[in-house]
């Protein structure tokens, strides 16, 4: 039952405002107020007394409306829920093993083995976090001999992951940077506009996506990018993009690197991927350390979700790089205070783990042969998953983009109709953009996955 | 602050110099990328740092944090007889910091077993550690949690917790208002303000008694507006260690009711104050048991010696189950675009120890073994300044509660305790009883002494 406000003040009818005090005594989940109006504790001028009267059962949360489910780890839920043998989750980009399990890598079990044995402490860190990670964080992303690096022109703070990282900036954005637009790719990941809206942070879409060749739109990026008022910060990926898989080749990215120079933008880049997309951490830096090279102060937002499978850790970093040291100080200084009214200083646990690995020079060895075989498998899958829809497709349809694209996720082009296709009739549980994660797929399901890809391509519109 | 964006200009020979230096950096770089791209040249270019400009060149250095501070002149200060009394972090008699034992049986138990994972928690957090936390301050008996009032979310640690309520109540609460105690946390005032609440205060300290204005503190809140937030220390008043009686509590909690002001608890010491987690909830449970609604912010920095993990959980009870369900929904929404979803490990070790009887109970010994230990602190101090006969009352370090001691001196006694006797303290005159030891107490009393009496 919806009551307006305007029928619960003092001209509402005695009888009215009776039955209303006769629904209240059945608890309040029967009697929702409107939101537009504001507090249902002010008294109003006559009736006082009835109003304060209903006021006393009401929540004072009862305006709050239930929030729709998150549109990626909705997709865990709902494949959770179903019963069918067949189901496979393609939803949320986490690393799976052939038989579909999650995956704790051995050189993260060694370093908190090592952890434990140390009897370390869990004394607060510092607000921009663990020394030695934030060290090896930028040597990793940058290289170690980069001279950015060395002439300490490298403000990085420790975050809370990617979604972190990036809101950290965000906030530094929107206080130094007023009225300052970030270009984000269309698409990209769902998570990127939530950031910047709670940021206040104004966003515009660059084109990226071309359905047509399911393929990079290179011309609009460009010409959007151009387009877009000078300074403004740009968010590219770094590699692997997410949702696509679509990165654009080494000439594009000095194509991209000239027009963010022209325009006097700044380069803002979401590195979730390093070393998962191709198998190799330096190739998969290449974008960055290319913007890098030519000098320009660029943002960089680093994950160990996917590449160490610190998924619940919740590590990563934001780096600035500074055209001086001195900013580079300040700048670290301003993140700091970004930070500490909102969680004071960044887990430990992480940071511990990514400092040992990478800090260690057997250890980090073995993570890199540890993520070639997950990177490999990835490509073996959608190697499988290219060659089952290109034997069982009969149409003629180029399905190469599957091997084209690169990373844990990719864009089949299949619309929100046929996605639904691919959940309802045949239980694979994807995004609504059409996004599949091949890192949830086993070369055992390739072939049901091209059955349903087909089925929902040509026999749903 | 307006943003400076750099102008195009002509080739300078320091930009000459930029690009030769850049295009060196291109050929000996290993990425495959440019090696294809042996002819590349990098054209001087307009943007900022070819300039030696930076696009933050407006950005001003921030201050060091006041409390973290004063750790950083302890550690430059030569003196072999120094004390650090500023940051409330526990201390062992040794003056070490103290990872719990049954903290690290739990690590153990986690790290050893093979079949956890490291995938994502859900945005709200752990679910068992959601539940028992929620047991933890409200009582497992809670009537809230039974008729499922509550939405429990893990947050990070007390500040996380604290923010994360304060972005929601901005959001969906008709009433941006909130009522800090003067004094309280520094990071208090910050957090609500970013959050986008106002912020006031009511009274709470009184120099002259060194303990609660409790006049002061009624006149305050009666005067807020009807719906006000109030920030209320569930105990161990941070910095003061002053806390309301039971029959106090009982007044502010009838008086907040009376005008519709809802409490926003902060429990950063259930358990590190008394010794009894059940005693340190009881104003926190005397609000929930009226049937009322508030949020408690729980954290485990302290209790559970879990400060670098980060532990905390945010309590909103609501009027009904439906209520809770909604007002979870909407929490989420200020956490994923936060970070995600929160932290594992701290949250595992948790929920194992409370969730195991035998653990719990080792857990409630060695919480009970630090309480016991600052306690003797404030009386060793409190005797060894009677012994000396220092001028003055001092009745109050026995009096108040918890890790902080507000000594009631003031900052140039502040200062000359640091210069003479190489003792950190903030400003405020607030020293941590967690940094105290046997052997450094008679130290720490002389140099009270000496103020006391040399400096007025």
């Amino acid at each position: 039952m919806v009551i307006s406000l305007a029928s619960a003040s003092p001209s509402a009818s005695p009888a009215m405002l009776e039955n209303l005090k006769a629904q209240m005594k059945l608890g309040s989940s029967h009697v929702m107020f409107r939101k537009e109006k504001a507090n249902p504790f002010i008294k109003t001028q006559s009736s006082g007394r009835i109003t304060m009267a209903l006021a006393v059962n009401v929540s004072r949360f009862e305006g709050v409306t239930m929030a729709p489910p998150d549109p990626i780890l909705g997709v865990s839920e709902a494949f959770k829920a179903d019963t069918n043998d067949m189901k496979l989750n393609l939803g949320v980009g986490a690393y799976r093993t052939e038989e579909l399990q999650p995956y704790v890598l051995n050189v993260v079990k060694k370093a908190e083995n090592r952890m434990l044995e140390r009897r370390e402490n869990k004394e607060y860190l510092p607000i921009e976090g663990l020394a030695a990670f934030n060290k090896v964080t930028a040597e990793l992303l940058f290289g170690a001999d980069n001279p950015i690096i060395q002439q300490g022109r490298v403000a990085t703070v420790q975050g809370l992951s990617g979604t972190g990282s990036l809101r950290l900036a965000a906030v530094f954005i929107e206080r130094y940077f007023p009225g300052a637009k970030v270009l984000i790719s269309s698409p990209t990941w769902g998570n990127h506009k939530n950031i910047f809206n709670d940021s206040r942070v104004p966003w515009s879409e660059y084109r990226y996506y071309d359905p047509k060749t399911v393929g990079l739109d290179f011309d609009g990026l460009i010409s959007d990018i151009k387009a877009a008022p000078e300074g403004s910060f740009v968010l590219l990926h770094g590699c692997a993009h997410n949702p696509t898989g679509i990165d654009p080749t080494p000439e594009q990215w000095e194509k991209i690197a000239d027009i963010i120079q022209e325009r006097n933008h700044i380069p803002f880049f979401d590195v979730a991927y390093q070393g998962f997309a191709s198998g190799s951490l330096d190739a998969d830096a290449s974008s960055v350390r290319l913007f890098a090279a030519r000098g320009l102060e660029i943002l960089v937002a680093q994950s160990y979700s996917k590449n160490l499978g610190l998924y619940a850790e919740r590590i990563g970093a934001i780096n600035v790089v500074c055209s001086t040291s001195d900013a580079a100080a300040r700048v670290k200084s301003q993140l700091k205070r970004i930070a500490r009214p909102m969680y004071s200083n960044p887990p430990i646990h992480g940071a511990r783990i990514v400092a040992n690995v990478v800090g260690d020079p057997a250890l980090f060895n073995e993570w890199k042969e540890e993520m070639e075989l997950m990177a490999g498998r990835i490509k073996n899958v959608r190697q499988k998953l290219f060659d089952s829809l290109s034997a069982k497709d009969k149409s003629g349809k180029d399905w190469s983009f599957i091997l084209k694209q690169i990373g844990m996720f990719s864009f089949t082009g299949l619309n929100k109709t046929q996605t639904d296709n691919m959940t309802d009739k045949w239980h694979v549980y994807m995004t609504k953009d059409g996004r599949i994660s091949l890192a949830g797929l086993s070369l055992a399901k390739c072939e049901y996955l091209a059955d349903a890809i087909i089925d929902s391509f040509h026999n749903v519109s | 602050m307006r943003p400076r964006f750099p102008l195009a200009t002509h080739v300078s020979p320091t930009d000459r110099r930029l690009s030769a230096l850049v295009r060196h950096l291109g050929d000996s770089s290993a990425s495959s990328m440019e090696s294809q791209n042996p002819n590349q040249t990098i054209s001087a270019s307009s943007t900022a740092a070819f300039n030696g400009d930076s696009v933050f060149g407006n950005i001003v250095r921030a201050p060091e944090d006041p409390i973290l501070g004063v750790t950083v002149a302890y550690n430059k200060d030569p003196s072999p007889t120094k004390l650090n009394l500023g940051v409330g972090a526990y201390r062992t008699e040794e003056g070490k910091p103290l990872v719990l034992n049954v903290v690290r049986r739990a690590e153990q138990l986690i790290v050893n077993d093979r079949s956890r994972v490291k995938e994502y928690l859900p945005i709200i957090g752990l679910t068992d550690f959601n539940k028992l936390s929620a047991k933890l301050i409200f009582g497992t008996d809670s009537p809230a949690i039974q008729e499922n009032r509550v939405t429990t979310v893990q947050c990070l640690s007390g500040t996380g917790s604290l923010r994360v309520g304060a972005e929601f109540l901005a959001r969906h609460y008709h009433q941006r208002l909130i009522y800090i105690p003067q004094p309280t946390w520094g990071n208090h005032p910050k957090i609500f303000t970013v959050a986008g609440l106002s912020v006031k205060t009511y009274r709470y300290y009184d120099p002259k008694t060194r303990g609660l204005n409790f006049q002061g503190l009624l006149e305050d809140l009666s005067s807020a507006p009807s719906g006000a937030i109030v920030l209320l220390h569930a105990c161990a008043h941070n910095p003061t260690g002053v806390d309301p009686t039971i029959e106090q509590w009982k007044q502010i909690r009838q008086l907040m009711r009376s005008k519709g002001l809802l409490p926003f608890f902060d429990s950063a010491y259930q358990g590190f104050a008394s010794g009894s987690l059940d005693a340190d909830a009881q104003p926190v449970r005397m609000f929930v048991a009226d049937g009322g609604e508030c949020l408690a912010a729980q954290s485990y920095a302290k209790n559970m010696g879990l400060y670098g993990e980060r532990v905390g959980a945010l309590s909103i009870v609501c009027k009904t189950e439906d209520v809770a369900s909604r007002v979870e929904s909407q929490l989420k929404l200020v956490i994923r675009p936060m970070y995600s979803s929160p932290p594992i490990h701290g949250a595992s070790i948790v929920a194992t120890i409370l969730k195991d009887k035998d653990m719990y109970n080792e857990w409630t010994v060695e919480l009970k073994a630090m309480a016991d230990r600052i306690i003797s602190m404030r009386q060793q101090l409190f005797d060894a300044l009677r012994a000396r006969g220092t001028p003055g009352d001092w009745s109050h370090i026995i009096k108040q509660i918890g890790m902080f001691t507000f000594t009631g001196l003031n900052t140039e006694q502040v200062a000359f305790m640091t210069k003479e006797y190489h003792i950190y303290m903030t400003s405020d005159g607030r020293i941590s009883m967690a940094g105290l030891s046997s052997r450094t107490v008679p130290l720490l009393a002389d140099a009270i002494h000496a103020a006391a009496t040399r400096v007025v």
